[in-house]
């Protein structure tokens, strides 16, 4: 079985059929340690990827299929330590605690012991019954580093398997150890810390109830005192005595050691890491390898100037991907699919044929931008995350972006919003801070998409001329940097300094990346193709059924009024909602020319052109801003930028109208 | 020569050592506001306290005992800044002269009042970072809660924070201001007080620094990171 990376092989053999999964085991470890690449040799392609109830984490879940068993796998957050400080800190612990996971595999950096030992220390107090994974072996064997699994697995009192996840090595290993594990319960041993702290920990222990909130006793104790809130919250009423107990040993503690205690106990669990770490583990001289590749490579890609250049370079080279090739796939696509049936909206037609050009239409939309946008950029992405490079590019961006209130990672979504919308406010995701994370979708919600560069380029430079269609492109950038700033005052929540690990550079791997791309392209073919099919369809249909002239006269005032555009634009502006380069389809259909020139003055034209850039964004993004932040976010972008377009629309034709 | 002209001498060395490596005598001159001549004359008074390394023709460079009292008038000035400024609400224009004059009187026990009061502020008004001070304490926040506690006398050699390491350079965690989550975050990724970090490249325009610690690196956003105080490794103070 040895070197059959991809164990899809033995499913065959057990037909998922109905079968419930008999055990749940929920996969724990710190950023970049290969959780991921673990999670996929473990699962097979077949995962389920949303979000946390409520959360905008994550949460990804597959099955693994060993030896007749059919075990869920849910794969946690990565994350550093267990105390509730971050969302994805919080959604960990209380899954553990809460829903109680058969088996937590603890995968961890080999070539990183000591702090990944941090961790799982923490596991370990929360009694759960642990496999630890000690990943990326090759890593550590290129540092020089060896360890002792057996002496490991001894301490511990849990099974320790070494593995190597991006080449699928010790998975088997692993998956015997999870499935052991699911009978056993290897329920760790209690790792002891220094004696001034054990004791208070044992004083505050005596005086709990026996099950104080669904977390061990032990951990109870140890979050009193380091006077974790939702402890505190718990505990206070139930036994005020523990409470007493652990305020008072705490502030002891902050005494002796000068620091909080939470502090005092971090130190005595890296004090604790260390010591099994110097037990484990034995430094040979390092093949000087990886880690001298990774400097060679920083030199250049953190160099003051050429890692700026090298950033331009690739950014340059996704914006030259959009504008020249992804377009031209764009347009060749459209070429063989419109010979097959017209992909323009239809004005008058039987019901049938109006409902069949509605889901051809829709269904064209989708295709011509999933294959040229989204999957080539999906894969970029997926590789720049891979390899190490986003932690670089965000660490030369940070101070940059702090101006619009982002942190670095920000610049990989703003500069997919030139393709399409949709995939930069899903790929948001990589920004941690929830915060900055809504604030960075708000801001791609801005970015001109190629559907939009279209129209600017289509109405405003071809019939006014180059330099209005720049100004608008201009204008709009300025908004961004402006609007961010003032809806980072604006929203609530805090936000954090960057603190973030820098992996080393390696390769990336094919499947992982492969597979990343893959359900990063599901979920947006969920939202886009229903959308867009549904959406064209509905449209259509409204128009064939005459609904079309109320809406005009119902946005009369705002298109008449106040941005002097003719009042059959309001029908365009909702055609543009399913797709905004549909505004220039359904204007040239209702007028009856594609020489738009001849039909609007230039101020009807740019005010036409910059209503259509910032109004509501497409509904395929109102729905994946729906999914990622849920509707209250997503219809306050909506009005807000809705009422934007409007006002800008408005002070244009009101004051450049006399001018032009 | 009086203690507050020596100070002041002491303090511009420092600022344009800083910037140029060796204070030139027309330098100085022309810093604290005086012929060259009295320069050169003040620069061998110095130098026979053992506070600079006078050098004729090329400049003066500060000895380790000169470092650290410059330091602590630089500290103490730039505390005095942020007093004036966010406590007496004096005219930016201002602050820096009156910190001037009131700087040299100033004694440890107003000094670390003064810090208490201000919340141990990382910078001055103009941005320039203020120096850990010379108790022995490993956190700001102990200083904060406990209030009565007697200035003590110095710790060996000065603390600096991590951003002002240069590149390769090495040293252990002395103490980390700031609130108490980020504390929190920095000792969770191993940041405990005595590690051994190493200080790997400074982003450019103030961005973020990189540290290699325990087998690891960190990118740290550089606020966050003035807040780390180390004390440098193979460096010995006083």
């Amino acid at each position: 079985m040895s070197g059959c990376g991809d164990c899809d092989g033995c499913d065959l053999l057990h037909p998922p059929a109905a079968m419930k999964a008999e055990y749940v085991v929920a996969l724990a470890g710190n950023a970049n340690v290969g959780k991921s690449a673990t999670f996929n040799q473990l699962t097979g392609v077949d995962q389920d990827i949303g979000n946390w109830p409520g959360k905008t984490v994550e949460r990804a879940e597959g099955i693994l299929q060993h030896r007749g068993r059919r075990i869920r796998v849910i794969d946690l957050p990565g994350i550093y330590s267990i105390n509730a400080l971050s969302t994805e800190e919080q959604v960990s612990r209380e899954f553990i605690a809460h829903d109680r996971p058969d088996v937590v595999v603890n995968v961890t950096d080999a070539s990183a012991l000591e702090r990944n030992l941090f961790f799982t220390l923490q596991l370990i107090e929360l009694e759960s019954p642990l496999v630890i994974a000690l990943n990326q072996m090759d890593l550590a064997a290129r540092k020089g580093i060896s360890i002792d699994t057996k002496k490991l697995s001894t301490l511990l009192g849990v099974p320790v398997v070494q593995t190597i996840a991006i080449q699928g090595k010790g998975i088997l290993e692993l998956s015997d150890a999870i499935v052991g594990a699911t009978l056993s319960r290897p329920r760790p041993r209690v790792v002891r810390y220094g004696k001034e702290v054990e004791e208070r920990i044992a004083r505050v222990q005596a005086l709990l109830p026996a099950d104080p909130g669904g977390y061990p006793p032990r951990w109870t104790a140890i979050k009193l005192l380091e006077g974790d809130t939702d402890t505190v919250w718990e505990i206070r009423k139930r036994a005020p005595d523990a409470m007493a107990a652990a305020t008072e040993s705490g502030r002891e503690l902050e005494k002796i050691h000068g620091e909080p205690a939470a502090t005092v106990l971090s130190a005595e669990r890296y004090h604790a890491a260390e010591e099994l770490v110097a037990g484990v583990m034995e430094i040979h001289s390092p093949e000087q390898n990886d880690a001298s590749l990774t400097e060679q490579i920083d030199r250049i890609a953190l160099h003051p100037v050429m890692g700026y250049l090298l950033l331009a370079l690739i950014l340059g080279g996704l914006l030259a991907w959009t504008f020249i090739i992804g377009a031209w796939i764009s347009a060749f696509l459209i070429t063989i699919l419109s010979a097959i049936a017209p992909v323009e909206p239809l004005i008058t037609g039987s019901i049938s044929e109006i409902v069949f050009n509605g889901a051809w239409t829709g269904l064209v939309a989708a295709l011509t931008l999933i294959i040229p946008y989204v999957i080539p950029f999906y894969l970029i992405l997926a590789c720049i995350e891979d390899s190490g490079f986003l932690t670089r590019f965000s660490l030369m961006l940070d101070k940059g972006m702090h101006r619009m209130g982002l942190h670095g990672k920000a610049i990989i979504p703003l500069v997919l919003g030139f393709g399409c919308t949709v995939p930069a406010c899903l790929s948001c995701r990589i920004i941690e801070n929830p915060k900055q994370k809504l604030l960075a979708a708000f801001l791609v919600t801005l970015v001109p998409c190629s559907a939009r560069t279209i129209v600017i380029l289509g109405v405003v430079a071809v019939f006014v001329n180059i330099w209005w269609a720049l100004a608008l492109y201009l204008l709009d950038f300025i908004l961004i940097v402006v609007l961010g700033r003032l809806a980072f005052r604006a929203l609530p929540g805090e936000s954090v300094g960057m603190i973030m690990e820098m992996p080393d550079y390696h390769l990336p791997h094919l499947s992982g990346v492969i597979g990343q791309t893959w359900n990063r392209t599901r979920s947006l073919i969920g939202i886009v193709l229903p959308a867009y099919i549904v959406g064209s369809i509905a449209i259509t249909a409204a128009y064939a059924a005459g609904l079309l002239e109320p809406i005009n006269t119902v946005l009369y005032p705002i298109t008449v009024l106040l941005l002097g555009l003719p009042a059959v634009t309001g029908v365009v502006f909702v055609f543009g909602i399913i797709r905004k380069e549909m505004t220039i389809l359904a204007l040239a259909a209702i007028f009856g020319t594609t020489v738009f020139s001849a039909v609007l003055t230039p101020v009807q034209l740019i005010v036409f052109a910059l209503v259509t850039l910032l109004y509501a964004p497409c509904i395929s993004t109102i729905l994946a801003l729906a999914k990622e932040f849920g509707w209250k976010a997503a219809l306050s972008i909506t009005a807000l930028e809705t009422g934007l377009a409007i006002a800008l629309g408005a002070v244009v034709f009101h004051v450049l109208g006399p001018f032009l | 020569m009086a203690s507050e002209q020596l100070e002041e001498y002491l303090e511009s060395i420092l600022d344009i050592e800083e910037m140029h490596g060796i204070a030139k005598t027309s330098a100085i001159a022309k810093c604290v506001k005086v012929a060259p001549a009295s320069v050169t004359e003040a620069l061998q008074v110095l130098s026979e306290k053992g506070y600079v390394k006078y050098e004729p023709y090329k400049g003066a460079t500060l000895t380790d005992l000169g470092r650290e009292m410059a330091c602590k008038v630089k500290r103490r000035h730039r505390l005095l800044e942020v007093f004036l400024t966010d406590v007496l609400h004096i005219n930016q224009e201002k602050v820096h002269d009156e910190a001037c004059k009131m700087e040299h009187t100033l004694s440890d026990e107003t000094e670390c009042a003064l810090c208490k009061l201000l919340n141990a502020p990382a910078r001055c008004p103009h941005g320039s970072l203020i120096g850990a001070c010379d108790r022995r304490v490993e956190d700001c926040s102990s200083c904060l809660a406990e209030a009565e506690q007697p200035p003590a006398s110095g710790r060996n050699g000065t603390l600096i924070p991590v951003t002002s390491l240069k590149p390769g350079q090495k040293a252990t965690i002395a103490f980390i201001r700031g609130d108490t989550s980020v504390v929190q975050r920095l000792t969770d990724l191993g940041l405990t007080l005595k590690t051994e970090i190493q200080l790997v490249r400074k982003a450019p325009l103030l961005g973020p620094v990189e540290i290699a610690v325990r087998k690891t690196r960190l990118a740290i956003d550089h606020a966050i990171a003035d807040h780390i105080f180390v004390s440098a490794c193979g460096e010995k103070g006083g």
